[in-house]
């Protein structure tokens, strides 16, 4: 490449008085200081971040006894899947010994209605408030922004109460509600800054053309906005997938979410520590944020930066 | 001014205020059936936003607004019979020409093959039939705004309201559309009302120009009476490009009277005064456009004729404006291109008192 910019430039200098000064485009090296300090930082970093991940799973693919011998940066001498599937299908929790899929399944049972409920409500939420604005908007605004500024554990108490009082304490469609009323402080800011963002005349437009609220919403303003679903999606996902606290609060052992049921598997005090189990299950628990990430990462990114910057 | 029998707009004492902020102030405008109204004025006047009020994008504060007899004050943008082009086209991103130009009229529940008429009849009108599969990210601005124009057309209504849809185009684009927006008028026969800070735009489209600064409407004329007799010294400054010449002075006493700065005395015999004709001695300012001001052998017949000589010369391509000194003051006159002129050139210069405009300084109004 730099060769090429190089040899290139040399005739188009020929006519001129200077022949011999620079000219066309300026020549790249790649080992240039600038270039090693650079690249040294970012695989240095790299490194420090995927070396854990890297003894995880060397080290869920041993067996018992070559983990023993404490040489957690060699590789497997014998591969082995026993862990993953013990992880996955046999792993004792308390009474239950079915693994994580039990948890895994009630992870999904919470995670895929309050994900598509609080992003429901929180995109309409933002909506109005970016379009309509309607008497006392800022206000609405202020109250659900300092709301995402509250630490969830002064609430958990109270919210104990109120889902007994409903009737909806240990099941998971009270886990649902709990989930989407957390979520929807930053959802709602993330959206309204979004459709903020959109020029105000498109809005205009529509309204001269005689679209209504709902119209508008779902012929204009959702078709244009689907980086910050994606970013709704992955930030609700991750979000909900990885709590541990409100599931281990507002669950029964049969309905526990996947990270309560991880954390019980590595944390039981009886028997031996199967640190290979213990690994397998860490991943699977992991899997479903990250696969997530790698399948939307570029959309992620231009949502973000499409619904942060401005307003 | 005539009263218009049977107004198609009629803007009824209308006020809006933010808090204290006072952005239009009892404004009155009654606006004739069929006719090409454009509120020109400077960014923040009000005159986007009088449009938006009269599209019921946003609520008034006081007063009334009729469309077509109809009081229409509270009722909804698409309940008012207007069609609106905005600045940024606003063309739905995600939706082919076709589908923008029908959005309206499916939400409206119009049959089929109806929409099918009408859209078949707005693109073979703004000659757009090739591009109605495409996506607006496809079209170039010109077609951008031919689409967005096509979008009110479809609608079928008494009154469309332009935002300075031209404002995002180049130069030459600008004036091609300007030509097509006369025609478009001319053809359909519908009540325009057009917003712009282009004054070029103003003078060739309008029907009236309606001049607006801070929210009041400072003069409603013709585009020909607003250019040769400004109501005051605001839209004297604002329209003409080159500027109007300004020099301050006094008004002098006398049979025929006379305007009078630093070793310069203009008479006014020939000026027509307003009703208000002045006191001798109250300053005033005198304005005179820079092409009602002849040079060498031609000023030596007008009623006002000075020696100056030549200070700088801008060359415009169709004609040469010329900078000198009156009365110690920067004044500018325009000359054929073919005249050669250099810095420091003793020059005549003249001009008939007749084609002046005359302001009180204090209150700014015409004399």
């Amino acid at each position: 490449m730099s060769d090429q910019a190089v040899s290139l430039s040399a005739p188009s200098g020929a006519g001129h008085a200077d022949a011999s000064g620079p000219s066309g485009p300026k020549p790249r090296h790649i080992f240039s200081r600038r270039n090693i300090f650079l690249y040294g930082t970012l695989i240095v970093a790299a490194l420090y971040y995927l070396l854990p991940l890297y003894v995880m799973i060397v080290t869920s693919l041993k067996g018992m006894p070559e983990i023993r011998l404490g040489n957690i940066f060699s590789p497997p001498l014998e591969i082995t899947f026993e862990p993953w599937v013990k992880a996955w299908s046999t792993a004792c929790t308390g009474l239950n010994c079915d693994g994580l899929s039990r948890g895994f399944w009630n992870s999904v049972r919470i995670t895929v209605p309050s994900v598509i409920l609080s992003i429901a409500i929180a995109s309409v939420n933002g909506y109005a408030l970016a379009n309509w604005r309607f008497k006392g908007a800022d206000t609405f605004f202020i109250i659900l922004i300092v709301g995402a500024f509250i630490p969830y554990q002064v609430m958990i108490y109270p919210i104990v109460i109120i889902l007994r009082e409903i009737g909806l304490y240990g099941s998971l469609s009270g886990l649902v509600i709990v989930h989407s009323i957390f979520g929807m402080p930053i959802l709602t800011l993330l959206f309204r800054n979004y459709f903020t963002s959109m020029p105000e005349e498109l809005f205009r437009a529509a309204r001269v053309d005689g679209a209504g609220f709902w119209g508008i919403y779902l012929r204009i303003m959702l078709p244009m906005s689907l980086p910050i679903f994606v970013v709704a999606v992955i930030l609700q996902v991750t979000g909900i997938w990885n709590d541990f606290l409100f599931g281990v609060v507002y669950t029964r052992p049969d309905t526990y979410p996947m990270t309560v049921q991880l954390n019980n598997i590595v944390n039981s005090v009886q028997g031996v520590k199967e640190y290979n189990v213990n690994m397998a299950a860490t991943i699977l628990t992991g899997l479903v944020p990250l696969v997530i990430y790698f399948i939307s990462g570029r959309l992620f990114v231009r949502g973000i930066a499409a619904g942060a910057v401005k307003g | 001014m005539a009263e218009i029998a049977n107004p198609s707009v009629s803007i009824q004492n209308v006020s809006l205020n933010y808090g204290a902020v006072s952005v239009l102030q009892t404004l009155n405008l009654d606006i004739a059936d069929g006719e090409f109204i454009v509120l020109l004025g400077p960014s923040g006047c009000g005159k986007s936003t009088l449009l938006n009020c009269i599209a019921g994008l946003l609520d008034i504060s006081k007063g009334r607004i009729f469309i077509k007899g109809k009081n229409v004050t509270w009722e909804e943008p698409k309940d008012r019979g207007i069609g609106m082009v905005f600045q940024s086209y606003a063309l739905y991103p995600q939706m082919t020409v076709e589908k923008n130009l029908s959005f309206g009229l499916r939400v409206a529940g119009l049959p089929k093959d109806e929409i099918a008429k009408r859209i078949a009849r707005a693109a073979e009108i703004l000659q757009i039939e090739p591009l109605l599969q495409r996506k607006p990210s496809a079209l170039s601005g010109g077609q951008r705004q031919r689409v967005a124009i096509g979008r009110a057309l479809v609608r079928d209504v008494d009154v469309f309201l332009f935002d300075e849809p031209l404002s995002n185009l180049d130069a030459k684009l600008r004036s091609e559309l300007r030509v097509e927006i006369k025609l478009l008028h001319r053809r359909l026969q519908n009540t325009m009302i057009y917003v712009t800070h282009d004054q070029i735009e103003a003078m060739t489209l309008a029907d009236r120009i309606a001049v607006m600064k801070g929210g009041v409407i400072q003069q409603l004329d013709a585009p020909q009476t607003i250019y040769n007799r400004p109501v005051n010294r605001f839209v004297a400054g604002f329209l003409g490009s080159p500027a109007m010449n300004f020099i301050e002075g006094q008004l002098q006493a006398g049979d025929v009277g006379a305007f009078t700065t630093d070793g310069v005395s203009i008479p006014l015999d020939r000026y027509e005064f307003d009703k208000d004709r002045g006191s001798a001695g109250m300053p005033c300012v005198f304005g005179i456009r820079p092409e009602h001001v002849a040079f060498g052998d031609a000023a030596k017949a007008m009623p006002f004729t000075a020696e100056s000589a030549v200070e700088i010369v801008e060359p415009m391509g169709s004609d040469t404006l010329v900078w000198t000194k009156l009365g110690g003051r920067n004044f500018s006159f325009r000359v054929e291109a073919e005249k050669t002129l250099r810095t420091g050139d003793p020059i005549r210069i003249g001009f008939d008192p007749a084609r002046a405009s005359l302001f009180d300084t204090q209150s700014g109004n015409r004399l």
